[in-house]
Parts: structure tokens; C-alpha cells; sequence
């Protein structure tokens, strides 16, 4: 560094205290083992919600919610140089964000990192999955296509179903009776302010619980004696090979967003009937097609009440597993959680394949 | 990877010319990669925002306006009209002289007004005047004269176009 700029350096360095993050930077270790390659989900997961905020400000330059949603979006898509770029990037990013995030809590679950002092980034990164959920809900309605109508159509059903109280809450977040511009526009409300405004903080949160106990060490790794254990610095060598997946995420972004572009069906008429072969996102298509199978026993209200009741418990118990799975040794709880892992991703799996080999 | 993390050792010792040259090589190629990597990112996105400037360039080569009907725009009075893509005047004076100006302030780019009674042209936001015959800034902070258009007046309308 040159006088001048270790001088600036050190003017700011007094001020905000950069070293200490230097030194606490070099201090942190992040473990190296067979299973190290999982560790990187978590910072695809962030780098793609980054990429979502900017595509988003980028949309919102020129969306319009409400009545003339569709045709601000046929704009955007057709009319401003790369609109579509810019829209379909958000599109895929927003899907991608979905499976990094379930390879990141599928990784967590099964190297057991959920357990003590790590069960608050394990309910937060939970809360923050929700969050990305609801995300992608009320996303998907925004260009209001036939395929957004019709998705937000079914997806308010399903609180509908819930006892006493599920026709208000479903009434409450369409503004009306039926899907209509006012829908699009809470949504969008929810999408763009009260969303963002709950998952940043909760991200901080996540986040700073990362920063604060580190990586969790697989059980295999655990059991190794300290000095058998390999690490390398979290700065600067994590953190380049973290960057690294960035721009290998970036670029099969970019490759995806432009060779299949988004497209933008016609607009959505309530009066057009809904196309054949409809069928929700991937991320849903799992639990929708839980409950047509459900369906088939139990007919009627008494199928949907049962299969949201099954639901609940299902996330509840996937919820609560830090404080079931609590011991450091591999004993009965932990065996237990881990078959309960595998029949999870065993079920979602196959329900989503039975889902797609039924649309055809 | 290994080649960087060695590169302070290499400069210790005497440093061959030749690899000199190959880092040198090596850092020049890896920046304008890099660069060429932010443009391509960048490119896009600039073009994107600019969409609606684009669309507005090519209503500025507009070179006339036809306003039909306006022949019977009383004396004494003012018609606002849009000029491609910018406000504009088309006055009707009291001895029944026809002007059209672009309505434009060259102050602060304020629209300004025309004021029958005084007969001249002024400007709401700095107070600027300017002669509603001509069009020359008369006082206050405006640097420059408002543009005149041709005018011509038929029975069925009046057509402006630039000079």
C-alpha cells in the first residue's frame, strides 16, 4: 500500500473499526471434508435472492399493478430493449433460489446441523423458506396470465379449506370474491414491501448465526479427532471459492434466462376456460398432488380438511426436529430423524414424478 | 491457483524476464476478460432503462403538427398543444397575428404561460418574460429566446412546423 492510501485506510480503519472484521475474518475457519461441497448452498441461496432484489427494482420500473397489469408486462416482455432478459432472469432465479435453498435444507437436515447452539438458524432459515414460498406465490400472479389466474385461483383454495375461518382468510387476500385486479394488487403489495420487509431482517438474522458458530461439522467429521480435522481460512480462501460459485450460478443464470426465455401467455379471462394439462410450479406440485391422491379416499371437504391436517403436521414435526434429534451421538432419536429425512425427500420426489406423469 | 499463491516467492528471487512478461500477460488478458464480463452484464441493463428515452427520440423528429380546427381559436387567446414530445403555444393574438412557440422555459425547463392582458409570455417559476410576438426573453433569469414556429392557417386547421 502506498502512504497515501494506508493513510486513508487508517482515517477509516479508526472510524469503523475494518481491521477487527479483518482479523475476526481470518480467525474464522471453515471445514474441509467429503461433504464440504454442501456448504456453498447457502451462499447460492443468498446470491440468487441478490440477484432477485435487482431484477425486481429493475421490473418495477415499469410494472403496473392493478388493472392493467398484463399489458405493463407484455410491455416489459415485448416493448423495452431486453425486457424480456431482464424478466426472465427474475423468473428463473426466483426458481433456482427455490432448489438452492431446498439442497441447502436438505443438506443441513441430513449433516445434522440443526442441533445445539444451531437450532435458531435452523427455525429462521425455516421461516425464510416459508417466506421464499409466499414469494414465489404471489410473484407468479403479477403478469396476470391465464396461467397466474388460474394458479392463484387453486392456491387460495387451500386456505379456504381450512375450518370456520378459511373462506375469510381466502376473501381477505383475493380483495373480493374472485381473482381480480385488486388481488394483483395486495399481492403485489405483499410481494414487493411487507415480503421484503420480513425476510431481510430474518436473513440478517441467519446470517449473523452463521457468523457466529460457524459450519457444522457432518457426525462422521465430529467424531474425528481434533487434529485429524482439515480446515482452510473463511478469509480469503472460503470466500473465493464462495465467490467462485457466484459467478458459476451467474452464468448458468444468464445461459437459462436467455436460450428459454419466460414466455407470457394471453391475458386472463375468467370466462376462458383453463387451459388442459394446467398444473402448479414444481415446488408445489408436490403437495397438490398429495392431495388428489388424498382425494381419492377420503372425497370431498373431508379429503382437503384431512390432507391440510396431514400437512401441518408433517412441516410441524420437520419444524421441531432440533428438539427431538438433540444428542451429539448417533442413538435412536438420531436414527429416527434420519429415516423420517428420507421418507420426506422419498415422498416429495415421488409425488412430484407422479404429478408430472399424470399431467400428460 | 497455486501459480498466484507463489507469485511473491517468484518476485524474491532473481525474476526471470521472460516470466515477468507471461504475469503481465496473464493479469492484462484476466482484466479485460473481466471487463468485457461487466459489459456484457451491464449492456443489457443500460439499454433496458433507456427503452423509454429511445421511444421518446424518435417522437422528437416530429417536424409538424397539424391541429385541426384551430383556425377558430377566438383572438386573444392561447392553445397548448404537445410538439413531438414537449409542451408547446399556439397564440392568437389580439390584431390577429398567428405565433406558435415552444412553451418550454430556457431557464429551468418550466411550462410558461401566455398572459393576454399584458400581452407576453411568462414563467410561473422564476418569473421569467418573454415577448409573446417574438419570443425574445425580455427579463428575468431565462438565457436564451423561446424557439418560434411557422405557422400556417387554413379552414380547416392550423399547421406548425419547425424552421
Amino acid at each position: 500500500m502506498t502512504s497515501k492510501t494506508a493513510s486513508i485506510y487508517d482515517w477509516v480503519d479508526e472510524r469503523l473499526g475494518l481491521s477487527e472484521l479483518v482479523a475476526f475474518a481470518r480467525h474464522k475457519t471453515v471445514p474441509v471434508h467429503s461433504q464440504s461441497f454442501w456448504y456453498y448452498w447457502g451462499g447460492i441461496s443468498l446470491f440468487l435472492f441478490l440477484v432477485q432484489c435487482f431484477t425486481g427494482v429493475l421490473l418495477l420500473v415499469y410494472y403496473h399493478p392493478g388493472a392493467d397489469a398484463y399489458e405493463s408486462v407484455r410491455q416489459i416482455t415485448f416493448v423495452m430493449h431486453f425486457g424480456w432478459l431482464i424478466r426472465s432472469a427474475h423468473s428463473w432465479s426466483a426458481n433456482l433460489m427455490i432448489f438452492s435453498i431446498l439442497v441447502h435444507m436438505f443438506s443441513v437436515y441430513f449433516m445434522k446441523a440443526y442441533r445445539k447452539p444451531r437450532e435458531f438458524g435452523w427455525l429462521s432459515g425455516m421461516a425464510l423458506l416459508g417466506l421464499a414460498s409466499v414469494f414465489g406465490f404471489s410473484g407468479y400472479l403479477l403478469p396476470m396470465d391465464e396461467l397466474s389466474y388460474f394458479a392463484t385461483k387453486v392456491g387460495l383454495e387451500i386456505p379456504n379449506a381450512i375450518p370456520w375461518i378459511g373462506p375469510a382468510i381466502s376473501s381477505m387476500l383475493r380483495g373480493g370474491l374472485q381473482v381480480n385486479e385488486f388481488t394483483v394488487q395486495r399481492f403485489f403489495a405483499l410481494h414487493v414491501v411487507v415480503l421484503p420487509a420480513l425476510f431481510l431482517p430474518l436473513l440478517g438474522f441467519h446470517l449473523w448465526l452463521v457468523q457466529r458458530h460457524g459450519n457444522a461439522m457432518p457426525p462422521s467429521e465430529e467424531a474425528k479427532p481434533a487434529a485429524a480435522r482439515k480446515t482452510i481460512p473463511f478469509f480469503p480462501n472460503f470466500i473465493r471459492k464462495d465467490l467462485g460459485m457466484w459467478l458459476v450460478s451467474l452464468n448458468i443464470l444468464a445461459l437459462l434466462a436467455s436460450v428459454f426465455p419466460w414466455s407470457l401467455g394471453k391475458q386472463a379471462d375468467m370466462l376462458v376456460p383453463a387451459p388442459q394439462g394446467i398444473h402448479p410450479e414444481w415446488y408445489f406440485m408436490s403437495p397438490f398432488e398429495m392431495l388428489k391422491l388424498l382425494g381419492n379416499f377420503l372425497p370431498g371437504e373431508a379429503g382437503e380438511i384431512a390432507g391440510l391436517f396431514i400437512f401441518t403436521i408433517g412441516i410441524a414435526l420437520w419444524v421441531l426436529i432440533p428438539f427431538y434429534d438433540t444428542t451429539s451421538d448417533s442413538g435412536r432419536r438420531a436414527r429416527a430423524a434420519h429415516y423420517f429425512g428420507l421418507i420426506a425427500v422419498f415422498a416429495l420426489l415421488a409425488t412430484t414424478a407422479i404429478g408430472y406423469w399424470t399431467i400428460r | 491457483m497455486s501459480q498466484v499463491l507463489n507469485v511473491p516467492h517468484i518476485v524474491k528471487e532473481p525474476a526471470e524476464p521472460g516470466e515477468q512478461r507471461t504475469r503481465r500477460a496473464f493479469l492484462v488478458a484476466a482484466g479485460a476478460a473481466g471487463l468485457a464480463y461487466t459489459a456484457a452484464l451491464a449492456y443489457p441493463i443500460y439499454r433496458y432503462l433507456a427503452s423509454p428515452q429511445e421511444m421518446e427520440a424518435s417522437a422528437t423528429a416530429v417536424t409538424e403538427v397539424t391541429l385541426k380546427d384551430a383556425q377558430k381559436l377566438p383572438a386573444g387567446s392561447v392553445l397548448m398543444f404537445k410538439f413531438g414530445s414537449s409542451p408547446a403555444m399556439l397564440i392568437h393574438h389580439e390584431d390577429g397575428r398567428w405565433v406558435s412557440l415552444t412553451a418550454v422555459c430556457t431557464h429551468l425547463g418550466c411550462t410558461v404561460q401566455y398572459e393576454p392582458q399584458a400581452d407576453r409570455i411568462h414563467c410561473g417559476c422564476h418569473g421569467g418574460v418573454y415577448n409573446a410576438y417574438t419570443g425574445a426573453n425580455v427579463s428575468g433569469p431565462p438565457p436564451k429566446p423561446l424557439k418560434l414556429f411557422k405557422v400556417s392557417v387554413s379552414d380547416s386547421g392550423v399547421n406548425v412546423s419547425r424552421t
